[in-house]
């Protein structure tokens, strides 16, 4: 009987070919779409992280001699024995080009290239074949060495990353380590550094780092969107799978006629969906792959941090990603099945076997009562809401509310255009939307969906750049940053770095509660660098002139929120005394509250403090010069010495890139959506005849109903995307004002870009005409006598 | 002379045989006539083309002169609009709107709506009480009276109804029948009704009988 049924249920799709290579390329393009995000938000990521990496290794804590001398080999081992989480560098100048030897297997994740993650790079990486990493210029300029030299973005500019072992030979530094990195993690019962080594400092990690928890803060925000386009991906294997069941009812009324019982037959259907899946999902995943491959930028780099592709180019792909991917598609189809296979198994026997998408209509009461649940939901939360648990919350709600929002508000709207039509065609025009709409709603959700992720990513993407970009100025204002190891090498730097630097700004801090929350209280020099490169969020009227004559303090945006500290609350910032709030600054990455007072102040307070870290200003030009200068003078090793300005171009560089990968992702998302209005308007063409039939019958010509069949598809698209501003800007607003202040502790402000939402709109109108253009010409080329047969047949 | 066919020749494209060979005959204006024949033999075919809705592959169709076989598309549908009115046996209305806006729709097509006259039709046909409802809420017999409202509403010089009594039982079939045949003669137009009822073709004055494609 199986073989029977499966025979019928195969049947099916040979005559209906059409509606099977819908349904496949549905959950193909659900699948790809999830996949190729997936893609591109860990090519974001990757970037991220290649800069942070590369940012001075500023990222990782760092132990190293007091006395900036070589740490001994046993030194370390001794260390990793008493359980410390540490791994060997060793650097030095290869040429002009700075060489770093590093250890893959101990370092912390995100350093350079080369990671334990990456199986294929490892083996060759540490096989001694030789392999060294660097940007494609850096190559150029390094001497010759007999290693296979590697091109990579992801290295810091003019640096070269090896093995510690070919470093160590190269460099001909034997068995030394110059310095080692702490990884973030370490355990808890390793024993202390002055018992193990007493002559090694450990320092910790250092402010650049606030770019890395910044850009963290970017991750959560790329990672939420990647589950909005599988929302996207959701709502068309939905669609698809949704279509199918209804385009086979007739025949499953057939089959259980004949006595095929309801439970064998799902169940037969059930493994049917499965093998589809399964397939659609293999060619999902490819699709993701390609789509990812021709997208992005630098596609090697890329793909090797994603499928750990082995470094001759060649991509292999990682099982994890791939399994996911398939999981997705067998668990989109479960979920859009669910619904369908349950609404079949209680259709009685009799039940009409006309597909019922006009008479979905009938459910949207009930989409009305969710959607205003939902809505209802993510307002309460936006006001009262809180913990970072709410705010997934309301963007779910926000979410599902206005996808479920859609389809009766275009009802409202096309009823009203029936009231205001005048023409006889203009009328009906109006009125066949509407009773379309039931069978388009699933793709127009997906357009709505994927338009407001649009909105959303691009706002928050740009909202992001330009608080990155000012956050960039404002942090990395000095060329140079150094920091000093003990007192005598910081009076070696203020005794050598005027001569050179146009200014050195020492940096003072201390650690103090503040309001009884965690605080750092930094004591800075008056100087202009201030001045011109910090953005108060608020700010007093000449708050700098006040910060300056010592009558207040600027406070961080984090101490604001957490403590309450609003613009001329006082701050005590040591017993008996306290200054007024003159300004609040936006501190974005940092956990902790911050306290800026003008240097005078803090030298008051704090005496013992001595100033380890220091900005100096200088020409860009003459850093590499005060960098010698430094570390042959004043024994300030290369890592302690922070070059901002090329910090700050590798970073706008990376933002650059992650703007080109999140335009692929706008454009992917648009066309899967396009794709899938296409899908559901050649789906629908067959059950539209007897609609169009008596129109064309009364006197107007097919090419006139084509027309307006394009011109539909438009100007729902057009409603729709007017819809998806709204969602999409709350979206953008629930990630930026909520969810990253629930996570971090600060508020990414947001910009509007009506351009980019008039461009986005733009694409949506084409998307929509582009997926109308095949069926419309289809009904413009019709043969009369298939139109007539709506009045010979019973439909 | 209102219809004029000559030597009327089709074939559906894929068919071996001919679907009509060679039919010819004159209709005048206000002139009915009754259209037979079994069930295969051609009439919708014929009818089709008389409509404007399909094309001949040789001969003339001719409606007041004008030979539709050389009409484009266009014009095709403009004499649909205003010239020629079909009633099927089935699904002649449009399903998104209600009865009032499908009786009126073919009229403000042709630009000839006159409320009044829709008025009248819709009581002369007992549709009152319906003008509200969509198609789908209405009886078959009353949905055939919609279409029979629709049809003459902008006055046509030719109506064409094809087994409109066909899916009705007898007593609704005759009160249909009757109803059609008054509101035509009253506007003068002529009339050609395909029906496999020989009670209703009897009714009528004039006959003809297709077999195979061919009058007899
Ligand atoms: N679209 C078409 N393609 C091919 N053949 C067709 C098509 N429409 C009709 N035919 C064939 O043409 C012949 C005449 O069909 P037509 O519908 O004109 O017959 P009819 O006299 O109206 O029959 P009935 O009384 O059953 O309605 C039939 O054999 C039919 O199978
Ligand atoms: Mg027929």
């Amino acid at each position: 009987m199986n073989a029977a049924i499966f025979s019928a249920l195969f049947a099916h799709w040979r005559c209906n070919p059409l509606q099977l290579i819908t349904l496949l390329a549905g959950l193909a393009v659900g699948t790809a779409l999830w996949s190729g995000v997936q893609a591109i938000n860990a090519e974001a990521r990757a970037s991220y992280d290649a800069a942070a990496a590369t940012l001075g290794e500023g990222m990782y804590g760092q132990i190293t001699a007091q006395d900036g001398a070589p740490i001994p080999q046993q030194t370390y081992i001794a260390l990793r024995r008493a359980g410390w989480n540490v791994s060997p560098i060793v650097e030095g100048k290869l040429g002009s080009v700075r060489l770093v030897g590093i250890d893959p297997l101990t370092a912390p994740g995100g350093i350079g290239p080369v990671s334990v993650g990456s199986g294929a790079d490892l083996a060759a990486f540490l096989s001694g074949a030789g392999q060294i990493f660097a940007r494609a210029d850096t190559l150029l300029h390094l001497p010759v060495t007999g290693l296979q030299g590697i091109a990579t973005p992801e290295v810091a500019p003019n640096t070269a990353i090896t093995d510690i072992g070919l470093a160590q030979r190269l460099l001909g530094k034997g068995d030394q380590i110059d310095r080692l990195l702490v990884a973030p993690e370490q355990p808890l019962t390793r024993r202390p550094l002055a018992e193990v080594a007493p002559d090694l400092i450990e320092t910790d990690a250092q402010g650049s780092n606030d770019v890395a928890r910044l850009t963290d803060s970017f991750h959560l925000n790329l990672t939420a969107f990647g589950l909005l386009s599988f929302a996207v991906g959701l709502f068309i294997v939905h669609g698809a799978i949704g279509l199918a069941f209804e385009q086979r009812r007739a025949m499953v009324r057939t089959l259980r006629a004949l006595g095929v019982p309801l439970r064998r037959l799902i169940g037969l259907m059930v493994v049917e969906l499965a093998v589809l899946a399964l397939v659609a999902g293999v060619i999902g995943v490819a699709l993701g792959y390609g789509v990812a491959a021709a997208l992005l930028p630098d596609v090697a780099a890329t793909l090797r941090g994603l499928y750990g592709a082995d470094v001759s180019g060649q991509l292999a792909l990682r099982p994890v990603w791939w399994l996911s991917g398939l999981a997705i598609a067998m668990g989109g189809t479960v979920v859009a099945a669910a619904g369908a296979l349950w609404s079949l198994a209680r259709m009685p026997l009799l039940a009409s076997a006309q597909p019922r998408a006009w008479a979905m209509a009938r459910r949207q009461g009930r989409f009305v009562a969710v959607s205003l649940g939902l809505l209802a939901v993510a307002a309460g939360i936006a006001v009262w809401g809180h913990g970072l648990m709410a705010g997934f919350i309301l963007l779910g709600a926000l979410l599902i509310g206005g996808a479920l929002a859609l389809p009766p508000l275009l009802g409202l709207v096309l009823r009203l255009g029936e009231g205001w039509a005048r023409g006889p065609v203009a009328q009906w025009f109006w009125a066949d939307s509407r009773q379309q709409l039931p069978g388009l709603s699933l793709a127009l959700m997906a357009l709505l969906l994927a338009m407001a992720a649009n909105v959303g990513v691009s706002t928050m993407v740009s909202s992001f750049r330009l608080t990155f970009t000012s956050f960039l100025d404002q942090r990395l204002a000095s060329e140079l940053y150094v920091s000093a190891s003990t007192a005598e090498q910081a009076a070696a730097i203020t005794a050598l770095a005027p001569t050179r630097a146009d200014a050195v700004l020492p940096i003072l801090s201390i650690d103090q509660q503040i309001a009884g929350l965690p605080a750092e209280i930094y004591g800075a020099r008056d100087h202009a660098t201030y001045r011109d490169n910090w953005q108060l969020l608020r700010a007093v009227p000449n708050a700098w002139e006040a910060l300056a004559q010592g009558g207040g303090v600027l406070i961080n945006e984090q101490l604001f929120r957490r403590a309450g500290l609003d613009l001329g609350a006082e701050v005590t910032i040591a017993p008996g005394v306290s200054l007024p709030v003159l300004g609040i600054y936006g501190d974005y990455g940092n956990p902790v509250g911050q306290v800026i007072v003008t240097e005078a102040v803090f030298r008051r307070q704090f005496p013992a403090v001595v100033a380890l870290r220091f900005g100096l200003r200088i020409n860009p030009a003459q850093v590499a010069a005060l960098r010698a200068g430094l570390r042959d003078q004043g024994g300030v090793t290369d890592s302690a010495m922070v070059d901002q300005a090329s910090i700050k171009a590798l970073s706008l560089e990376v933002f650059e890139r992650t703007f080109t990968v999140t335009t692929a992702l706008n454009i992917l998302t648009l066309a899967v959506a396009g794709f899938a209005i296409l899908m559901s308007l050649l789906t629908l063409a067959a059950m539209r005849l007897p609609q169009l039939a008596p129109v064309w019958a009364l006197g107007l010509t097919r090419r006139r109903l084509a027309a307006l069949d394009l011109l539909r598809a438009m100007v729902l698209a057009a409603l729709t995307g007017a819809l998806a501003l709204p969602l999409g800007l709350a979206l953008a607003w629930a990630l930026l004002a909520v969810v990253n202040v629930e996570a971090f502790g600060w508020r990414l402000p947001m910009y509007l870009f009506p351009l980019d939402y008039l461009r986005l709109g733009g694409l949506a109108l084409l998307a929509a005409a582009l997926a109308a253009l095949w069926p419309a010409w289809r009904l413009s080329r019709m043969p009369p006598a298939r139109l007539l047969g709506v009045f010979r047949h019973e439909r | 002379m209102l219809l004029t066919l000559r030597e009327v020749t089709k074939t559906y494209p894929g068919a071996e045989a001919p679907v009509l060979r060679g039919v010819s005959f004159d209709l005048a204006a206000g002139e009915m006539l009754a259209l037979t024949g079994e069930s295969g033999s051609g009439k919708s075919t014929l009818l089709h083309l008389v409509g404007g809705l399909d094309t001949a592959d040789s001969g003339v169709v001719a409606i007041e002169g004008t030979d539709l076989t050389l009409l484009d598309d266009a014009d095709r549908a403009a004499l649909r609009r205003g010239t020629a009115g079909v009633i099927f046996q089935q699904f002649n209305l449009i399903p998104s709107l209600t009865v009032a806006a499908n009786i009126a729709f073919q009229a403000r097509l042709a630009r000839r709506h006159d409320p009044k006259r829709a008025q009248v039709l819709s009581g002369r046909l007992g549709l009152t009480e319906h003008l509200h409802k969509y198609p789908e809420q209405l009886s078959g017999g009353q949905q055939q009276r919609v279409a029979i409202a629709r049809t003459l509403a902008p006055q046509p010089k030719l109506v064409l109804a094809d087994e409109p009594t066909g899916n009705l039982d007898e007593a609704t079939a005759d009160t249909v029948f009757a109803l059609l045949c008054e509101l035509v003669s009253e506007t003068g137009a002529g009339l050609i009704l395909v029906t496999h009822s020989e009670r209703l073709a009897g009714r009528m004055r004039r006959r003809l009988h297709l077999r195979a494609g061919q009058l007899t």
